[in-house]
């Protein structure tokens, strides 16, 4: 096996037990990450899937790399598990140099299962391995954790082996408050401002009792297939992604004005509106007033996207976050109507220390700000005012959230499970103003406008819902469909140092491993076979959400009202246009009518197996 | 005294140093063949999220790890005055690394023996790629050696504090 390590960690957090795992020809059929984090859920929980309580000691946490991961330019690391946001499977992948690491390790990933009885973390070094009382990190945020727990597993590392000279130090991930408090869209994150969002696994690891996993890796890389091919495309793919000088300049910080100005596809007051043309909001302020490192990357990566901004002064001094990068500019800044850099840093960084999602978090702000505006919600409710552009409010309220405090409380379960609650508790309907898909808030790029990458069924079929580094669309075997950003997400690299394409990394990886994939083989088998999986299991659901392909494969209720202003101000798609490119997506990848996988699609892929969950979802929808 | 060789160095300057590590790469897969980071001759220390700092021989004049080596395993390139190690003879007994006055030497698991940074022989690996991916944070100088050179011979940790101060300042330092 080359470009793999072969085999898995495999940690029992209610046993305290420790094993090792073969990454077995099964597996393999997944490609990594994404792909094999899928398999690995299906294949211990697929048969009860409906009851595993995505928060509970059942669910497993993976975190895995993929067969290019290390190799190819840009670090990433997955982080897979059912979601608490979906309840079907999620890939999240975060620029993490513990993918590295665990490789370096000679693990190709670790299984995390079961639940401590007492706040814990994961160390692992080498063939050593510890589950350690974390209990005095508990409640730290990013910025402590670097200070205390890492720089002491680094200290602890240096005089253990004090003849062999520094290690570099370990690589960590961990959760903050949110994920402590199992917000359900709590993140897990590293390097104080990289975060694996979507799917809300910080809840996860914080239902297990896991403050945070530091991997020390001293080996090199598994050997590959064809050395010389691989150092003659590596070199090449460097050079080549030296030339993407705009995001080396700004990052995708530029988004944070252009997005709105020229695309009309941004989130400005949950999404009441997705023009703008605020000039405060420029990255170039940002770099004026706050960056404090312009150019800074993980391992392996020529391209530079991120930035450090760091306040030196005013209210806010001390916050520190990347750019923000153009996500968190929409979600903490204009869905909130808030246009200032100062403002929009000083959330980013308070989300981030707190260990939220940005993305998911921005959007169950906007959406209760939404309320407040239309007096669905009152300051009763919430105990203070919720107006636009008010930091210091939504701060307040990002805290009651991390706390599940108050009206955090409510909030703290996301904007689909909030809008039903709310709706409930005040008999109006709060899921008009919810711009979620299957659960999952619906990243920074809207698909009114038809101007940016994302448009008509983009999220509404996709496996991931609102996740905007998942996005389906037609050809679904082209750069549109899913099937390209699941190998990315399988062979575990980073989307912004692609552009050497799709048709040459699987060329690279054919290169390390030996195999001998194809964009087709691709398209037609092991991404389909992941892609119909991960379908399987978001339509089991459970147990306390189930989605309804007929109602659900939809884009939210906002993404059909006219767009309100801007250049191309009232266009937004219909109903019926929409409806007929998900039945045609259907019949591209395989679903029947109903959107559900078909039984000799399945059979094709060699997945008869999942024939079983297939019944369960049938009898379910009555079809 | 005979004619004296142009002496070669690398400058690391870590304001200026992005992490992206790409020198890490270049030095492994050129001394190992690999990829392998702990085995790297340069190491990128992140201790702090953007306080990115790299770590390399600085050639002592006086070579206190090649006066420690008690198995013939160090010695002096005489063009470039590079250290180099002969790996047959390394025992991994520690000796250089602990008189280095830097922490700079390193012993990989697994690896047999101590890696230095050799200069690639003057045409250094990590210099070239730092400089094509438009950092600079590694500069080649040449000439005679400067007594400034041996300040730079300095522990990681310490070094990651200026710069986080540099950076943040002393109150998030804390």
């Amino acid at each position: 096996m080359k470009g793999y390590t072969g085999r898995l960690l495999d940690v029992n957090l209610s046993t305290g037990r420790v094993k090792t795992v073969e990454l077995d020809e099964e597996m393999l059929r997944f490609y990594g990450g994404r792909g094999i984090g899928t398999y690995i859920l299906w294949k211990e929980l697929g048969e009860r899937w409906e009851k595993i309580d995505p928060l509970g000691e059942e669910n497993l946490l993976l975190i895995l790399t993929g067969p290019l991961t290390g190799y190819y330019p840009g670090i990433k690391t997955a982080v897979v598990a059912k979601s608490p946001e979906s309840n079907g499977v999620v890939g999240s992948v975060l620029s993490s140099e513990v993918g590295i690491e665990l490789k370096a390790a000679g693990y190709d990933g670790v299984i995390i299962r079961g639940k401590a009885k007492e706040p814990v973390y994961l160390f692992i070094n080498d063939d050593e391995v510890e589950i350690r009382d974390a209990s005095k990190y508990w409640g730290m945020g990013g910025i402590e954790l670097h200070k205390t727990l890492l720089k002491e597993v680094h200290d602890e590392l240096r005089r253990k082996a004090k003849l062999r000279g520094v290690p570099k130090e370990p690589a960590m991930m961990y959760i903050g408050k949110g994920g402590e408090n199992k917000v359900r869209f709590a993140a897990i994150m590293s390097k104080l401002m990289h975060a694996a969002g979507y799917g809300g696994f910080g809840a996860v690891m914080g239902s297990k009792n896991l403050k945070a996993v530091l991997v020390k890796g001293n080996g090199p890389l598994p050997e590959v297939h064809d050395p010389e091919k691989f150092k003659t495309m590596l070199r090449e793919f460097q050079r080549e992604l030296l030339t993407l000088t705009t995001f080396r300049q700004w990052g995708t910080g530029a988004g944070g004005y252009s997005v709105g100005k020229d695309r009309s596809s941004q989130p400005v007051r949950n999404w009441q509106e997705e023009y703008h043309d605020d000039e405060r909001i420029s990255v170039v302020n940002f770099e004026l007033k706050a960056w404090v490192k312009k150019y800074w990357a993980d391992y392996g990566c020529p391209v530079n996207c991120m930035k450090i901004s760091y306040l030196r002064y005013g209210p806010y001094k001390g916050a520190i976050t990347d750019a923000p990068d153009y996500e968190l500019m929409a979600y903490m800044g204009t869905n909130l109507g808030i246009f200032e850099p100062e403002k929009i840093i000083y959330l980013s960084y308070l989300v981030d220390e707190l260990g939220l999602d940005g993305i998911n978090a921005g959007n169950v702000l906007g959406f209760a700000a939404e309320l407040y505006q239309r007096g669905i919600l009152t300051e009763e409710d919430i105990g203070f005012r919720l107006e636009w552009g008010d930091e210091r409010a939504f701060a307040r309220l990002l805290e009651l959230i991390a706390e599940r405090r108050g009206i955090g409380e409510v909030l703290a379960e996301g904007t689909y499970r909030a809008a039903l609650k709310i709706s409930e508790m005040k008999g109006v309907d709060a899921m008009k103003y919810a711009v979620h898909v299957k659960g999952i808030g619906v990243g920074a790029h809207g698909i009114r406008s038809d101007l940016d990458y994302t448009r008509d069924i983009s999220y509404a079929v996709s496996v991931q819902g609102g996740d905007h580094t998942a996005t389906a669309g037609l050809p679904a075997r082209s750069y549109e469909g899913e099937l390209v950003n699941a190998f990315y997400d399988s062979a575990v690299i980073c989307m912004f140092t692609t552009k050497p394409g799709f048709e040459r990394i699987i060329e690279f990886g054919n290169a390390l491993t030996g195999f001998d994939l194809t964009p087709e083989k691709w398209f037609n088998e092991t991404g389909l076979r992941i892609l119909h999986l991960q379908r399987i299991l978001l339509l089991l659901g459970g147990p306390d959400a189930h989605w309804d392909p007929r109602k659900d494969d939809d884009n939210p209720p906002r993404f059909y009202e006219p767009l309100p202003s801007g250049p191309v101000k009232g266009k937004a798609p219909s109903r019926e246009e929409i409806m007929e490119k998900v039945k045609k997506y259907y019949e591209e990848v395989g679903y029947d009518r109903h959107g559900i996988p078909r039984e000799e699609v399945l059979e094709k892929l060699g997945l008869s197996e999942a024939k079983r969950e297939l019944k369960r979802i049938r009898r379910r929808l009555g079809v | 005294m005979e004619e004296k060789n142009e002496r070669l160095w690398i400058l690391t300057t870590p304001d200026k140093c992005s992490g992206c590590r790409l020198c890490e790469i270049a030095c492994s897969l050129e001394h190992e063949g690999v990829i392998w980071p702990e085995a790297s001759r340069i190491r990128i220390y992140e201790l702090l999220p953007g306080v990115n700092v790299p770590h390399t021989c600085v050639q002592c004049p006086d070579y206190p790890c090649v006066e420690s080596c008690n198995f013939d395993a160090l010695s002096v390139d005489e063009v470039t005055g590079a250290v180099l190690v002969k790996e047959d003879n390394c025992t991994e007994c520690g000796a250089c690394v602990l008189t280095c006055p830097g922490n700079i030497p390193r012993i990989p698991a697994g690896k047999g023996s101590v890696v230095i940074c050799d200069l690639c022989g003057g045409e250094p690996k990590c210099v070239e790629v730092c400089h094509e991916a438009g950092h600079d944070a590694l500069t080649l100088v040449k000439g005679d050696y400067r007594s400034i050179y041996r300040t730079f011979a300095k522990d990681p940790l310490k070094k990651s504090v200026e710069l986080a101060r540099k950076l943040f300042g002393e109150e998030f330092m804390g």
